[in-house]
């Protein structure tokens, strides 16, 4: 008997062959054939201090994009998402998540409110199908139209303490009055009606422009942003320092911190979390869980011996008895620390809890320490 | 990409360079190329014993974990103290960045390992792929 597995297509971004004439080292990350660093321009640890210092592009056009548009569409985006979307003004936007009725994660979202009755949520990659379906399904009973968008846009994110800078050149839109987690439209490289966010995946400062997905107009776009930013060193970022950047500021990524066997108590996004919603996917069960202690929480640690937690090894307690496991760790190029985030039964998360990472067979020494472990400076 | 003929190399990229019976051994080029920027080099005590083709340590970068597979058996006689505080220099000189010294306990292993002309043709057709 012979097993036939079927490959699935490796999916590309309309910047897909820029990257491969820059040279970047190419990944498959959930399916699609990525940047993860571009060695030309210094590599990961150079982009990654870019935009701690300066400003970083990235092509994140694998993350999808959801609209709902109708009469009903907020209380179709009230059913489906876990925080409030009925507190949001026209023109901003919120992190929130789509759960399961066991109050666990389908995926985490940004919801962006355009108009009364006009939602966009941008989704992860990874789980493009999954959340349409996912919301497509439980929005049928609303009035209300769902439309995947996911390919019809190339998504840029320009992030740093300079991005309000460098985009300020390629744009009429007045940046200043679009506040974090706000967002606008105006003209980008004479290009009419962009949708500019002032989000990110990254603990910094920046923005994230979406323009249409056509290899001509993205081409054109990227290479516009790149030159433009050439005065406070901007340089093209892959998904290495993506990651590096999102766990120095604590932000979850999907089969990581959150998935569909944690939920948001462990995961510790209680504030995104509204129970005050009248009704939303998963809030029977959160409402039950949140008498119960919750049996592991989300915690940081940082190595205080020699050696680099990574994701999936186990934390041990003094003794040497498993507690617990990394969902990210790696060396934190702007903090200089090997950083991670761990699942650990709350007696183990308070601060200063001395703990081990094991490393290949080896209990390293660790400390529960304060997250997020990088918080950008206030203006 | 020049790989000096003074030495043999690995299918797992590693390098020995022998001396009689005493040998340095290290990643090549390629390798830290791949691994992008080095942060740790995991590396065994002196007077412990390697095996050809087994682990013997491990080298991070920022992004990945890879294991160093021994191109010979031997003996450890030094480990290079440098590379426990500055790791980079295997990025900036891969084949001046020795990792260890050993004493080789069978020296025949290394007619078995690439020349450089070999690995670097090797090279070229794991970038191709």
């Amino acid at each position: 008997m012979s097993v036939v597995e079927s490959i699935p297509a490796v999916r590309k971004t309309a910047l897909n062959a820029i990257h491969r004439r820059m040279g970047a080292k190419m990944v498959t990350f959930n399916g699609w054939d990525m940047p993860v660093e571009y060695p030309s321009t210094g590599g990961l640890v150079a982009e990654h201090m870019a935009v701690r210092t300066g400003v970083g592009i990235f092509d994140v056009s694998h993350m999808g994009d959801i609209r709902l548009a109708g009469p009903q569409a907020l209380a179709a985006v009230q059913h489906v998402s876990m925080n409030d979307a009925s507190r949001l003004a026209i023109g901003q936007a919120q992190y929130s998540a789509l759960l399961y009725p066991q109050g666990t994660f389908v995926d985490d979202v940004i919801v962006h409110r355009f108009a009364e009755d006009d939602y966009l949520l941008v989704i992860n990659a990874g789980t493009r199908e999954k959340d349409f379906a996912w919301v497509r399904d439980n929005a049928r009973d609303f009035d209300c139209r769902v439309t995947d968008l996911s390919d019809d846009y190339t998504q840029i994110a320009i992030q740093g303490p300079t991005a309000h800078l460098l985009l300020a050149k390629l744009t009429d839109a007045n940046l200043a009055a679009v506040k974090g987690y706000w967002f606008t439209h105006g003209t980008v490289c004479g290009l009419k009606n962009i949708l500019i966010g002032r989000t990110g995946y990254t603990g910094e400062d920046g923005f994230e422009i979406y323009i249409a997905s056509d290899e001509a107009t993205s081409t054109k776009v990227w290479n516009a942003v790149l030159d433009g930013g050439k005065e406070w060193g901007a340089i093209a970022c892959g998904l290495g320092a993506r990651n590096t950047l999102r766990l120095e500021a604590k932000m979850p990524l999907y089969e990581h911190e959150i998935s569909d066997t944690i939920n948001v108590w462990e995961a510790g996004l209680d504030r995104y979390c509204k129970l005050e919603k009248p009704e939303f996917i998963g809030r029977d069960a959160l409402l039950q869980a949140k008498g119960a202690a919750p049996a592991r929480v989300l915690a940081g640690l940082e190595m205080t011996g020699r050696g680099i937690a990574r994701d999936g090894y186990r934390v041990l307690d003094m003794q040497g008895a498993a507690v617990g496991y990394v969902t990210s760790g790696s060396p934190a190029p702007f903090l200089k620390k090997n950083i991670a985030l761990v699942y650990v039964p709350p007696a183990f998360a308070a601060l200063g809890t001395s703990v081990q990472v094991e490393v290949r067979g080896q209990g390293v020494a660790a400390q529960i320490v304060a997250t997020p472990f990088y918080k950008r400076p206030k203006v | 990409m020049a790989y000096p003929d003074d030495r043999k190399y690995t299918k797992e990229h590693e390098w020995v360079m022998a001396n009689g019976t005493s040998a340095s051994i290290g990643i090549t080029q390629y390798a830290q190329d791949s691994l992008g920027d080095i942060v740790f080099v995991d590396l065994p005590k002196v007077g412990s014993d390697i095996a050809a083709g087994k682990t013997f340590g491990s080298v991070e970068s920022v992004k990945a974990v890879s294991d160093l597979f021994a191109p010979a058996s031997g003996t450890v006689t030094a480990v290079n103290e440098e590379l426990a505080t500055a790791p980079e220099k295997v990025n900036q000189d891969a084949h001046g960045s020795w990792m260890l010294k050993i004493t080789l306990s069978k020296p025949g292993e290394l007619n078995g390992l690439l020349s450089a002309a070999d690995y670097e043709k090797f090279v070229a057709e794991e970038a191709a792929k």
